[in-house]
């Protein structure tokens, strides 16, 4: 049983002409919240499926519990998957079943649970997130935060070890985002979960993850804890953190020269 | 949507789909009619079979009894040679005459077999002796002018069958020179 | 100058012919690919044959009302098209093999197969372009549920079994609309009209052969609306295009496919 329960050694991945990652290497301790930061388009999102296995490195590797992702066959993905849980950026949730169905999909594909069993889980589950009385909505009657808890509450269905969120406060009210930012630490607590977040909100993230790495240009520009972070005179770091619109990463897209541009 | 709605909607589905290939089958195709049943195979050789065709009916007396099966060529005998899928259920006689027939002037061509009179019955793999050929309409066409061009010119330009009244011709057997 | 902008716009119109090319027999291999795969991860929809049974509800019995109108009203048609023809050959009780016969070997299956693309299969493809756009599809595929077992492969089989059925029923209303004009508008004999129908109208040659075509359509129309929806671009635009392009490559397919089951079936 090694420490870090995922590891991304020395990675690399691009699509078809673009790379994306250039040499990555973070682990993540049992137990911790992990968050990954960094600008729109970073590939932080691509990184948590590299680590579900839904895309192959180009070089590198990603570990879970010291087995390679990539060199699994189907059947091995999936048993890794089956320790993992994840929240999509809109929560993902099937728009043919109720609240209750949604979160009762992963039991009824995965085990043998009799249906009063799965009955009283769902109803756990639900009840962790806060929204138990909600088991017959449709995912089009749910708001926005609440669709994203009821995603949280299929996500964990199954007990997994590791919980990945992706964006998990993107467009949410300040009042869902304490919600779903005090449900990440406290599902992370309660039940043992390794949790990686990915995000590019620097307050919440500050306010409750152990770690934080930050990717840019394809590699991982800065990384620690987040008073050490905050305290950063890395001039990237300083910017992100403290939100300048200009600095290291500039305003400007590359262009040509501007006045050669208007006067041709 | 309930589980027991859609449930029973697909069941009226598939029953429908059921009933309406029932319908099709019995109402609107010969499946209760045709050779559905077990059949024989016999073979008839024709000089020229004309525009007949694999799975033409097979007819006694007007009732369909089989269906052509196949046609092929004989490269020993220069006939075609025809395979009929005949119903168990009729048995002819091994003399049975088949001919190749016409429905109508211009209709489709069916094989009509007139029972003979021998105790033996055909056989699956048997082969019927007495075959007529298809009416090829050039053929009696020519036939016919070649006929009335070596017939003598009448007498006068009335036509002879004119004059006779139409009691005549009622009481007239035309089998009757075939007799004398 | 002119001969270098005509190579120019030569050698541009043949790179896109090329490009167009490439695009659509890689589409037709990932098309194959997917269609493999589906058969492959088809157990689960026989294990589980419920999750068929709700996709045969959403293709099949939704589409119930569309096919027997179509069907009722080109049956009509038919027997008020051929009536007015075969009167002056003086054999207007040949109606009732007519309108059966263009029934059940041409128009049933193939009219049936046209609206069912333009019906099911657009709502195939919209709702699994939709699926994939909102990352439901990802999120089963990451809940270790693969997605091809769990929503393609049953609504495939569904489809397969729902166009047959279709099919049968609308050759069978389309009859009933022709008998309603041929017997008691146009006055045909209710007689000659059924049994010329059965004499002329084969069991194994016309009416199985029809079963075959649309059950061949089945599966054309359906693969079709799932790889589009599969492969569809994760945006509006790109779902709106796919739906399109069920229709119309659904439509083409249905309809060269006729041709070709037909030159085999016609000895």
């Amino acid at each position: 049983m090694t420490q870090n329960i995922v590891e991304i050694d020395n990675l690399s991945f691009g699509y078809k002409n673009r790379t994306l990652h250039k040499g990555i290497s973070m682990s993540f301790p049992r137990g911790k919240v992990v968050a990954i930061m960094g600008g729109s388009g970073s590939g932080k999102t691509t990184l948590l499926r590299l680590i579900g296995g839904q895309f192959k490195p180009s070089a590198g590797e990603v570990r879970v519990d010291g087995q390679v992702v990539h060199q699994q066959n189907r059947e091995g993905i999936y048993k890794l998957r089956r320790r993992m849980g994840m929240l999509f950026q809109q929560g993902a949730l099937f728009t043919d079943l109720s609240v209750y169905d949604n979160v009762a999909f992963p039991m009824r594909e995965l085990t043998d649970l009799p249906e009063s069993m799965i009955h009283d889980l769902v109803l756990m589950k639900l009840n962790a997130v806060g929204l138990r009385g909600a088991h017959s909505l449709m995912p089009t009657e749910l708001s926005g935060g609440m669709a994203r808890r009821v995603a949280l509450a299929r996500a964990i269905a199954l007990d997994p070890d590791i919980m990945m969120y992706d964006e998990p406060f993107a467009g949410l009210d300040p009042i869902s985002m304490a919600v779903i930012c005090d449900l990440i630490r406290t599902l992370n607590d309660a039940l043992g979960i390794t949790s990686i977040v990915v995000t590019h909100d620097v307050e919440e993230t500050f306010s409750f993850a152990d770690y934080i790495y930050f990717v840019a240009d394809g590699v991982v520009a800065a990384e620690g804890r987040p008073e050490d972070l905050r305290q950063s005179t890395l001039p990237f770091i300083h910017q992100f953190v403290h939100g300048e619109k200009d600095g290291p990463v500039p305003f400007h897209y590359p262009a040509a020269d501007y006045k050669l541009d208007l006067l041709g | 949507m309930d589980r027991t709605t859609i449930d029973l909607w697909v069941g009226i589905f598939v029953a429908l789909g059921v009933a309406a290939l029932l319908g099709l089958a019995m109402k609107v195709g010969n499946l209760t009619t045709s050779n559905i049943g077990e059949t024989y195979m016999v073979e008839a050789a024709f000089e020229n079979i004309g525009g007949l065709k694999p799975r033409a009916p097979v007819k006694s007396a007007g009732v369909v009894v089989g269906r052509v099966e196949g046609i092929r060529f004989d490269t020993v005998t220069y006939e075609a040679i025809v395979s009929l899928n005949v119903d168990k259920s009729y048995q002819f006689p091994a003399d049975t005459f088949a001919n190749i027939y016409t429905a109508g002037l211009l209709g489709e061509q069916y094989i009509g077999l007139e029972a003979g009179g021998d105790e033996e019955v055909l056989k699956n793999g048997d082969k019927i002796a007495h075959t007529q050929d298809a009416v090829v309409l050039e053929k009696m066409i020519s036939q016919f002018l070649y006929n009335k061009a070596s017939e003598p010119a009448p007498a006068t330009a009335v036509p002879a069958e004119s004059t006779k009244t139409e009691d005549d011709a009622l009481t007239e057997n035309p089998l009757d020179d075939l007799v004398n | 100058m002119i001969r270098s902008k005509i190579l120019i716009r030569l050698v541009r119109s043949l790179s896109k012919l090329g490009s167009d090319f490439i695009d659509k027999v890689w589409r037709l291999g990932a098309g194959a690919r997917l269609f493999g795969l589906m058969l492959i991860s088809s157990g689960e929809s026989f294990r589980r044959f419920r999750l068929v049974v709700r996709e045969v509800y959403f293709t099949g019995v939704m589409s119930l009302v569309i096919i027997s109108v179509s069907a009722f009203f080109v049956g009509m048609v038919l027997a008020l098209q051929g009536y007015n023809t075969l009167q002056k050959y003086g054999s207007s009780e040949a109606i009732g093999v007519l309108v059966a016969l263009a029934l059940v070997r041409e128009l049933g299956p193939v009219v049936t197969a046209l609206l069912f693309a333009g019906r099911a299969g657009t709502a195939i493809t919209a709702e699994i372009g939709l699926m994939k756009a909102t990352e439901q599809l990802a999120a089963m595929e990451m809940m270790a549920v693969s997605p091809i077992s769990r929503v393609i492969a049953p609504r495939f089989w569904a489809g397969v079994i729902a166009l047959p059925i279709l099919a049968a029923l609308f050759s069978m209303i389309g009859i009933l609309g022709g008998y309603l004009v041929a017997v008691p508008l146009i006055g045909v004999d209710s007689g000659a009209f059924w049994s010329q129908m059965q004499a002329n109208v084969d069991w194994q040659f016309d009416i199985v052969n029809g079963v075959i075509k649309s059950i061949v359509f089945g599966v054309a129309c359906t693969i079709i609306a799932l790889f589009e929806g599969y492969d569809a671009p994760p945006t509006a635009e790109g779902v709106s295009r796919a739906t399109t392009r069920t229709v119309v490559t659904s439509s083409l397919v249905v309809l060269a496919l006729d041709f070709v089951l037909t030159s085999f079936m016609i000895v």
